[in-house]
């Protein structure tokens, strides 16, 4: 009846996890309680739930990626500490059997349920706004992927209380993730939550590409677009074509698993170096999707905090497409070791040296914008000026990696480790960072505390250095990566060395939690009713913040590249006085919610081979989608008064302030 | 208070100075890994021409033109410059360039499959993988050991690597560089060892619950050192044939040094070809060690059954 699954599932033996759970059930309790206590329920499901409106999908996207990495960075914690404990001999505190799962739920969290949420919010709430639209071109779409994105991120918790995730790596290479290797659910919930996100994350590529293209306002040609803008686009055309990648890897790695076929495994001609291939052909491509809307981040901030023009942009724009395209020929770089020849090698070690032209550009970009500028060192630009040094480091070993004779001394070592995560913190996440303080006034129309903000900062910076150098130093020490324990004193120093870092970015963390509360408390303190805080130069600043939900009364003209910059120079107003006309809008649902929670059901069955239950979810599911299609009630009008009342109180604020 | 501070960073720096005398990978006790750890610093060498100018230039420019400083020029409209855009294209460019011949002549220089050049006549040793200890057969000297790598000193070493189990790499980090090993593929790997010595030798890929106590100990010996050792292994108790081996194949955790008196011929070929994949070493006929593979099917939960 209930397939694999029995009381058996839920870990009573592991008291960590049974303490974790205890915890995060009375958090649930508290959190349902105090939403109910308030009468909330009914506000969330009309205003946020069944929303399709881009800016709180975007904010909800960015809210479940703070809460994940709330929760990778718990995982990273655990390894430190293991690693730190177990250096001499000693088994540490956690068995191999938990660190491994550890290990792999920190990589797979971080990367596509913190960094992908935080890219997609970051894009959600910014695109639009920047092209002058209403909303994205596939408004119920956006929906249907957000919630598809939440069932892949509630599939890889449950896994937490009920079975087990993955001790395969984050990759999950096979043979290891084979049913020979891996026989208990953990591959299954990887599968699946990677899955069904991935296909959230897809669509997600679709609607952008599409919304870009097409919805620009007038006079926004593709070389008058802003950087951000750009970076989007080309991310989303890197996850049009590499998640499908992902999708077909994964469903190849499905079959093996659930109808004994042999695609990866060791025998009957399996061939387990065709997953490596396909998954790095996704993986390599998957890294520039995390990156590209950072460097977009940091574009922006680079110029409206040097309140000049950014330098360069047609090249920037075209290191960009450089960066897309190049990014599809580079994957072997992640095996080198696996025994092709020196051609292929060589090869694929050029071609990702070649990356590091355009990229190199971009950071003199940046530089240069500085350059006879009237540089503002607002937390925003503190979190750039930290990137462009952490990257420059992170970017150098990056290409030292890509020397196939260095890379066999240094691969699978801590020093890939700190490379990968010198880029990805130093690159990624403090745009993520930089983009939710500079944008967060936009979204809730009000600023973030500021000191908070910068203790945050150079918290994660310091954090950051503390962390990460020892391990280049481990690398060269021979230590490689994912080790539960070692007989080796002479890393103990370095590596408590690391937990002192992590205990510092733990710091930083505690300053955004603790930032977040105060600036909730005292937003009346903080509000902005210009919608223009930091003196922008692009068009979501134009608006009123938070924008209405049709963003703009009258869609803008652009005729400039800084749009919102030259319409404040020239003094022309952004806002018609008169003559609202009626704003054609779509309608919020609850199908995306629904038809995801189905395929929650299916999912989870299918993790516990419960056969009639994932029937039921994958049925209803489709039923709930082709219902969705035959409804014809999907927008509405938004009447002209309604508008006129909404601008004129804008106008009054703005008055005011 | 300044001067504690010193002190403590004086006493820090020194304390990790002390311990960091062991980075293998500037201490090579090979050629591979001298050539590799040479280029290593070669490329870093010519990065820092660039990578050290930017960080730099992002001091200097944060500082000269932070917004308090009106004296310094200021150009809202600036945002190009074809003499700038030139440099900062053509300077990574050219440091490319370079790289990437380097790249390409030292990829192929230090291929792993490339054999060493040597008046010595070099050592065959077929490498393999499996939960989660390390096999090596010498069949030239019809011997094997496990966990325990000897080798003469100054003489090549030509490994033929292959896994009975998911893949990992092999990895003598003072040697050289490491190549994957995966089962039913040979990868090979060639080495020479310059010095004699002791060396660590490490599973280099996560391979499961087992992965972090799969080492091995390499020895580096001196010809008559290792005549020692040879005849030490052949004067061991067991020999490796099918059925030794498949109860040697079974997992194990810190598996204890092991010797084999001899070896049953094809062994090693045998044990690529019961995967049936894709480089069939020995075409003609079907492994007798390819039931065995079966046993993946039911892999036991090793650590289950140690708790």
């Amino acid at each position: 009846m209930f397939g694999k699954l029995s009381w058996d599932a839920i870990p009573t033996t592991e008291p960590i996890v049974m303490y974790t759970l205890a915890i995060v059930g009375l958090m649930g309790v508290a959190l349902v309680g105090s939403i109910t206590w308030k009468r909330k329920w009914g506000y969330l499901w009309r205003e946020w739930f069944t929303s399709v409106d881009h800016k709180k999908i975007g904010c909800m996207y960015i809210i479940v990626a703070l809460v994940m990495l709330l929760r990778g960075f718990s995982d990273a914690i655990m390894m430190r500490t293991q690693q730190a404990m177990a250096a001499s001999g000693g088994p540490g505190y956690l068995p191999p059997e938990h660190y491994d799962q550890i290990f792999t739920a920190h990589g797979v969290i971080m990367i596509f349920f913190m960094a992908m949420p935080f890219v997609v919010g970051l894009m959600n709430i910014v695109v639009p706004l920047q092209i002058g639209a209403r909303d994205v071109a596939y408004p119920f779409l956006n929906a249907l992927s957000f919630w598809l994105f939440v069932v892949g991120a509630a599939l890889v918790n449950i896994s937490l209380g009920v079975g087990e995730f993955a001790r395969t790596g984050w990759v999950a290479y096979p043979p290891l993730s084979e049913l020979g290797y891996s026989p208990g659910v953990g591959v299954d919930y990887y599968i699946w939550s990677l899955q069904i996100s991935g296909i959230g994350t897809l669509l997600t590529g679709v609607n952008f590409f599409v919304t870009i293209l097409k919805m620009r306002t007038e006079g926004m040609t593709l070389f008058k677009m802003p950087v951000f803008t750009w970076n989007a686009l080309c991310t989303s055309v890197l996850i049009l074509a590499a998640f499908p990648i992902l999708t077909a890897t994964l469903l190849m790695l499905t079959l093996d698993r659930y109808l004994g076929m042999h695609f990866f495994t060791n025998e009957a001609g399996g061939n387990p170096m065709m997953y490596v291939n396909l998954i790095w052909a996704w993986g390599h491509p998957e890294v520039y999707i995390l990156i590209l809307p950072a460097f977009g981040v940091f574009s922006e901030i680079a110029a409206t905090f040097s309140s000049k023009r950014l330098f360069g942009y047609v090249s920037l724009v075209w290191a960009t497409i450089a960066i897309t395209v190049l990014s599809f020929i580079v994957w072997l770089h992640h095996f080198f070791t696996m025994g092709a020849g020196g051609n292929v090698n060589a090869f694929f070690g050029i071609m990702t040296m070649i990356i590091a032209v355009p990229t190199g550009v971009k950071i003199f970009t940046w530089l240069f914008t500085m350059y006879r500028g009237r540089v503002r060192f607002e937390t925003p630009m503190l979190w750039t000026l930290g990137f462009i040094v952490t990257f420059s480091i992170g970017g150098m070993t990056g290409v030292l990696l890509a020397v196939p004779g260095a890379d066999f001394l240094l691969h699978n070592s801590l020093f890939l480790i700190a490379h990968f995560h010198n880029v990805i913190i130093g690159g990624a996440v403090f745009g993520y960072m930089a983009g939710l303080t500079y944008w967060f006034p936009k979204a809730f129309g009000f600023r973030l505390n500021d000191k908070l903000g910068r203790i945050a900062f150079w918290c994660w910076l310091v954090g950051f250095y503390f962390a990460f150098m020892p391990s280049y130093v481990l690398g060269f020490m021979g230590m490689t990566r994912r080790l539960n324990h070692f007989d080796n004193p002479e890393w103990r120093p370095w590596l408590l060395l690391e937990l002192v870092g992590v205990a510092i970015i733990l710091c930083g963390v505690a300053a955004q939690a603790l930032q977040l509360f105060v600036s909730i408390r005292n937003r009346h303190q903080y509000r902005d009713l210009t919608g223009d805080p930091w003196d922008g130069r692009t068009l979501e600043w134009a608006t009123a913040s938070p924008p209405p939900l049709y963003n703009f009364a009258e869609q803008p003209k652009v005729n400039d590249l800084d749009a919102y910059w030259g319409m404040k120079e020239r003094g022309v107003s952004t806002l018609s006085h008169t003559d609202y006309r009626s704003i054609h809008m779509p309608r919020n649902t609850a199908s995306g919610l629904v038809i995801s929670l189905f395929a929650l059901v299916c999912s989870f069955a299918l993790v516990w081979h419960i056969w009639w239950m994932a029937a039921f979810g994958l049925v209803a599911s489709v039923v709930a989608f082709v219902v969705r299609s035959y409804d014809e009630d999907t927008d509405y009008f938004v009447p002209a008064q309604e508008v006129a009342r909404i601008e004129t109180a804008r106008l009054k604020d703005l008055a005011e302030a | 208070m300044k001067r504690a501070m010193g002190y403590c960073l004086v006493t820090i720096t020194s304390l990790f100075l002390l311990t960091s005398c062991n980075l293998v990978v500037f201490n090579p006790k090979g050629q591979v890994a001298t050539d590799e750890r040479d280029l290593i610093i070669l490329a870093t060498g010519l990065m820092l021409l660039v990578v050290v100018p930017v960080i730099v230039m992002m001091f200097v420019f944060a500082y000269r033109y932070r917004a308090t400083n009106k004296k310094a020029r200021y150009s809202p409209r600036w945002a190009s410059s074809h003499k700038i855009e030139a440099v900062v294209w053509g300077v990574p460019l050219l440091i490319i360039i370079v790289l990437g011949w380097v790249t390409w002549e030292t990829t192929h220089a230090l291929d792993p499959y490339r054999p060493l050049e040597s008046d010595t006549p070099p050592i065959n040793v077929q490498v393999v993988a499996t939960d989660w200890k390390w096999l090596f057969i010498y069949p030239d000297l019809g011997i094997a050991s496990v966990n325990e790598l000897a080798l003469p000193v100054h003489t090549p070493v030509s490994f033929t690597v292959t896994s009975d189990a998911a893949m990992t790499s092999f990895f003598i980090p003072a040697l050289g560089g490491q190549i994957y090993a995966m089962a039913g593929m040979q990868t090979k790997l060639h080495l020479i060892a310059n010095e004699t010595g002791e060396f660590r030798g490490i599973a280099a890929n996560y391979n499961g619950p087992g992965f972090s106590d799969m080492h091995f100990t390499t020895l580096s010996l001196s010809t008559a050192d290792f005549q020692t050792w040879v005849t030490k292994v052949k004067g061991a108790a067991t020999s490796l044939d099918h059925s030794t081996y498949a109860q040697l194949a079974k997992p194990t955790l810190k598996h204890p040094v092991t010797y084999y008196s001899a070896v049953q011929e094809r062994l090693f070929l045998d044990i690529v070809d019961k995967y049936e994949g894709m480089n069939k070493a020995n075409k003609p006929r079907r492994s007798p060690l390819s039931d065995a593979a079966q046993r993946t099917d039911q892999h036991p939960s090793l650590l289950a059954e140690e708790r």
